[in-house]
């Protein structure tokens, strides 16, 4: 700033001077001059008219508004710049252009993009949904389940089962804690009944508060629906399958065929991703009490567990206090002998049920949220890939474009407009991509939904979706884009329109590492689906104690429970089946345990908890388990009444070098154990089997397993036992299951793990593939002349297809190299999830080693074959 | 070159800055402005428009005439470009047509 001192008197007023240097600083000097002389004009006339006090506070006020990017620009532009869009239109113009010149090229990175795109998008939406779970319930994140810690057999186990007495107990004594405390019942299947109509929906026994926890949409009725013990309220769907177009409030229904109970309530179905989406009706947990008058009766009812409780924590209370508030629920009710179990009771989030669901030891260890984390990244993963293809594409046709480049610039492009006219190439090609990916997802959605087991809708009227895939484009279009933008506007136009312009020997290095990058992913993910596959295999062939094939699962009716015998001697006659039994757990899952045993040795404070099935007589029969030693059970001993058969688990458990013959006391009764028998894998096929019991009791069988006939067709069989299922039990529905479905069902989470890993390394290699061929393609044009000259001079096919594949092959072992270890290190951390796991081989790595090579070598064969097979005339006759 | 669209403040700049004559700088404009307008209107705000209208060219400008009271600083002077009185003209046979195709009487007159 320069000041003529001498024209300007000292009476002169000044302005402040701090505005004047930001001005100096800020404002472009082009623009300064005139700029600061019209404000010092205005502040002198300002002065004369409101005082130099308030002039000054004008001028800096002035001042201030001058800082916005338009005055700090420093560049003065000769050329006025286009008031319109036209450049912009210019660039896609172009840029159209460049897509439909090289319809190859185009159709390989719209592809591979596309693809890409979808499969992130996809993931997205999968992501969106586990992370949604439960989030229907207005509630959502005050609502808890009350589950329990136990100490057994020297681990910690954590249960959700709760004594029945938990939920009144919360109430009483932590009432300040909760705004609801709601006790419920195992979901199950139950027989509704219009008159002779019956039909078996899914549903649960809630107490009063239920509804109202939920935060259920009522459609008729209201939360104080399950007041009365003899209410019942059902989902839509079900009021409408039960009742059509009737208006459903007041009418009369039949429960289990005992109780009839009143309709008060309607609510709108749950959506598919919320814990309790299979619960179409809700009955009152007093009329659960009242069909199950032995809770009442119990000497202790903290003694066992057999139901849930839920829990609302109170507006003002946080989760964790309440949590450790409650810790001691139980334990102040046990006797010390039962308090060696150390119960804990504790509450576990909603918003943690989907995603950490598991427990070890007591501790909170996560679960599905790794399974998230896993396809977010391989989400992300496989975007990346499509976008280096396009980087790679794009870069290695610099050399077509770098005179387009050069007389760009000579003409006066400044750099930057080169860099926004490629930004624009690849923007066009990522939005054309994204709908060609918006239509694959739309056609993925359901065969997706079907592997995940999900409903994932597109969200259409999501406005944060839009914002979302706005960002997805701009993001993709900027990761794809950047690096092909600068680097070919970074051409000096003289040695390009020279012709003195080569790419240099390093070039094509950035490219090469981007191929590794692609087939490290995709080799990455092979190794992964080959190892998931085999644990699911190693899981499958594991022994599992009994024999599967032809075994059914009934339901039980309180007709057959009552006539039991009768039941089996005329199915027996009839020569339906092999022979039957019933049991207190089924044989694909553990449904009671027990503590209270006793042994000639055993450590007084040790807690010892076992899962110990009722059984009758014939269940070793039936299942087809091995005796290993003993003896099975048998009617011809009066004695086995009060026996015991176990599992060799239960063997080594136990400090008796011989088992059969010992005295087990239970309850301080004692029974004797008379056969060991090969372990019944009934839980989960990764973990080994607990040591368990089983001894002889008629009366509560709360499971058939029937035998078929290996001799007849199963339909035949099914058909005759549902006949004379139909004389004891009219008009109920005929459940039945078959165990080795029931059994398959075990391996669901981990089959669709690897299904989807699948798909997943599959799309990856798709895109690697992609890339590699149209890199082999232009490589193939760039070396034309060359492999003309090789040819006169006597190449043959084969070192010519040698010459052009060695590069790829090269890179893809090197990626084998970088994969195999990643691979191995997460695959080891991921099986030391499963106690029961397959050892990792070294041959994994060489199948997906050859196999990635293969599949490059096919991809590039193509190309490289095509290029050595050109005839050398044509392509050396030009110069 | 398209139809060319003019913001409502840099069509009243435009306009003042054509009414001014000759001699029409900074301080002159936005003196003008605030007086025909009646609206306060920021100083940077008539730069900053005068400046962009100028990218656009609209108009031209020329530095001279340093003067005491500007510390010895020249006056940029504005005028009109022909593109810009092409642009002012275009808008102004618009509006007339569009005027025109109101009905009499459809605007009540309010005041004198």
């Amino acid at each position: 700033m320069s000041t003529n001192k001498e024209r300007i008197e000292p009476s002169n007023p000044q302005p402040p001077h701090w505005a004047d240097h930001l001005l100096d600083w800020f404002v472009a000097p082009h623009r300064r001059e005139d700029l600061q002389g019209d404000l010092q004009e205005i502040f002198l006339k300002r002065v004369t008219q409101v005082g130099l006090t308030q002039a000054r506070r004008e001028y800096g006020w002035a001042v201030l508004h001058y800082l916005t990017p338009f005055f700090y620009k420093r560049q003065p532009n000769e050329y006025p710049t286009p008031s319109t869009t036209d450049m912009l239109q210019n660039y896609l113009k172009i840029a159209f252009r460049n897509l439909t010149k090289n319809q190859v090229y185009s159709a390989i990175n719209i592809g591979g993009l596309a693809v890409g795109m979808a499969v992130a998008m996809l993931i997205g939406l999968w992501v969106y949904d586990e992370f949604s779970f439960n989030q229907y319930h207005p509630s959502y994140d005050r609502i808890a389940q009350v589950m329990q810690h136990a100490t057994s057999n020297g681990k910690v186990e954590s249960q959700v089962a709760n004594p029945a007495v938990m939920g009144p107990e919360l109430r009483a004594k932590y009432g300040s804690n909760f705004k609801y405390v709601v006790q419920a019942s195992w979901p199950g299947s139950y027989v509704l009944s219009i008159g002779d109509n019956h039909v078996s929906k899914e549903g649960i026994y809630f107490e009063p508060d239920g509804p109202a926890m939920l935060g259920l949409r009522m459609r008729q009725g209201t939360y104080a629906g399950l007041k009365d013990p003899y209410s019942i309220m059902l989902s839509e769907s079900v009021a409408k399958s039960l009742f059509g177009d009737q208006n459903p409030m007041g009418k009369t229904l039949k429960v289990s065929r005992k109780y009839d109970v009143k309709v008060t309530g309607v609510y709108e179905d749950l959506p598919y991703n919320t814990s309790f989406r299979k619960v179409t009706v809700i009955m009152p947990w007093a009329l659960w009490l009242i069909d199950n008058p032995w809770v009442k009766t119990m000497k202790k009812p903290w003694g066992s567990n057999f139901s849930q409780t839920y829990a609302q924590v109170a507006d003002q209370v946080a989760m964790e206090d309440a949590s450790t508030r409650i810790k001691n629920v139980k334990l102040d009710n046990l006797s010390k002998e039962e308090a060696r179990y150390k119960w804990v009771a504790f509450l576990h989030p909603m918003s943690k049920w989907e995603l950490y669901g598991e427990f070890k030891n007591g501790m909170n260890i996560g679960g599905q949220i790794k399974y998230v984390w896993m396809f977010g990244i391989i989400g992300i993963f496989v975007l990346m890939l499509a976008c280096i293809n396009f980087m790679n594409l794009a870069t290695a046709r610099s050399e077509k474009r770098a005179k387009e480049v050069g007389i760009r610039k000579a003409i006066g492009s400044v750099r930057s407009q080169l860099v926004n006219q490629f930004f624009a190439e690849s923007y066009l090609v990522v939005f054309l991509a994204f709908l060609v990916a918006v239509l694959l997802v739309l056609l993925l959605l359901p065969p997706f939904n079907e592997v995940a087991d999900k409903k994932i809708e597109f969200l259409w009227t999501k406005p944060l979706f839009w914002f979302i895939c706005l960002a997805f484009i701009g993001v993709t279009g900027l990761v794809a884009g950047s690096y092909p933008a600068f680097y070919l506007s970074s051409f000096q136009p003289l040695s390009v329109l020279k012709g003195t312009f080569r790419v240099g020997k390093w070039a094509a290095v950035p490219r090469q590492a981007l191929v590794v990058v692609q087939f490290t992913v995709s080799i990455i993910l092979i190794i992964g689906t080959i190892i998931v596959y085999q644990q699911i295999q190693h899981a499958k062939n594991r022994p599992i104690g009994y024999n599967r094939n032809g075994l059914v699962n009934l339901g039980v009716e309180k007709e057959i429970k009552d006539h039991f015998e009768a039941f089996r001697a005329e199915l027996k006659a009839a020569g339906a089946i092999e022979e039957m039994a019933a049991s207190s757990s089924p044989l694909t899952g553990v449904w009671n345990t027990n503590g209270g045993f006793d042994w000639a040795g055993k450590d007084p404070d040790q807690a010892v908890d076992f899962p110990n099935s009722n059984v009758t007589y014939e269940w070793g029969k039936t299942v087809g388990w091995k005796v290993k030693e003993g003896r099975d059970f048998s009617r011809e001993f009066a004695t086995d009444s009060s026996a015991f058969i176990i599992n060799e688990a239960m063997k080594q458990f136990l400090p008796f070098k011989d088992p059969v013959g010992k005295i087990l006391k239970w309850e301080n009764k004692p029974y004797t154990i008379i056969g060991v028998v090969s372990d019944i894998m009934a839980e989960s096929p990764f973990y080994p089997v607990r040591p368990s019991l089983y001894h002889i009791d008629s009366d509560t069988p709360w499971n058939m397993t029937i035998r078929l006939k290996a001799a007849k067709s199963p339909s035949q069989s099914m058909a005759l036992l549902e006949q004379i299922w139909r004389k004891y039990v009219p008009n109920v529905p005929f459940q039945y299951e078959f165990v080795d479905q029931q059994y398959g069902s075990k391996f669901k989470a981990e089959e669709r793990i690897g299904t989807l890993s699948a798909y997943f390394a599959v799309l990856a290699i798709f895109i690697s593939c992609l890339g590699i061929f149209g890199m082999a393609s232009f490589i193939a044009e760039q070396r034309t002349k060359e492999i003309g000259i090789r040819k006169v001079l006597g190449a043959s096919v084969m070192n010519l297809w040698q010459l052009l594949t060695k590069d790829f092959a090269l890179l893809v072992l090197v990626a084998c190299l970088i994969a195999s270890p990643i691979a191995y290190y997460y695959l080891t951390d991921w099986l030391k999830g499963y106690d029961y796991r397959v050892a990792i081989s070294w041959w994994v790595f060489v199948i997906a080693a050859v196999g990635a090579l293969g599949i490059t070598l096919l991809t590039v064969s193509y190309q490289s074959i095509k290029a050595a097979l050109m005839n050398p005339v044509r392509s050396l006759r030009s110069e | 070159m398209k139809r060319t669209f003019l913001g409502e403040f840099e069509e009243v700049v435009l306009l003042v800055l054509a009414a001014c004559g000759e001699e029409a700088y900074g301080v002159i404009i936005w003196e003008q402005l605030q007086q025909q307008t009646g609206r306060s209107i920021t100083i940077s705000a008539v730069h900053a428009t005068l400046y962009r209208l100028e990218e656009k060219g609209y108009l031209s400008s020329q530095l001279g005439g340093a003067t005491a009271e500007r510390g010895g600083r020249r006056k940029r002077f504005f005028a009109l470009t022909a593109l810009g009185s092409k642009a002012l003209l275009e808008i102004q046979a618009m509006r007339q047509q569009l005027w025109q195709a109101i009905p009499d009487g459809k605007l009540q007159l309010i005041g004198q």
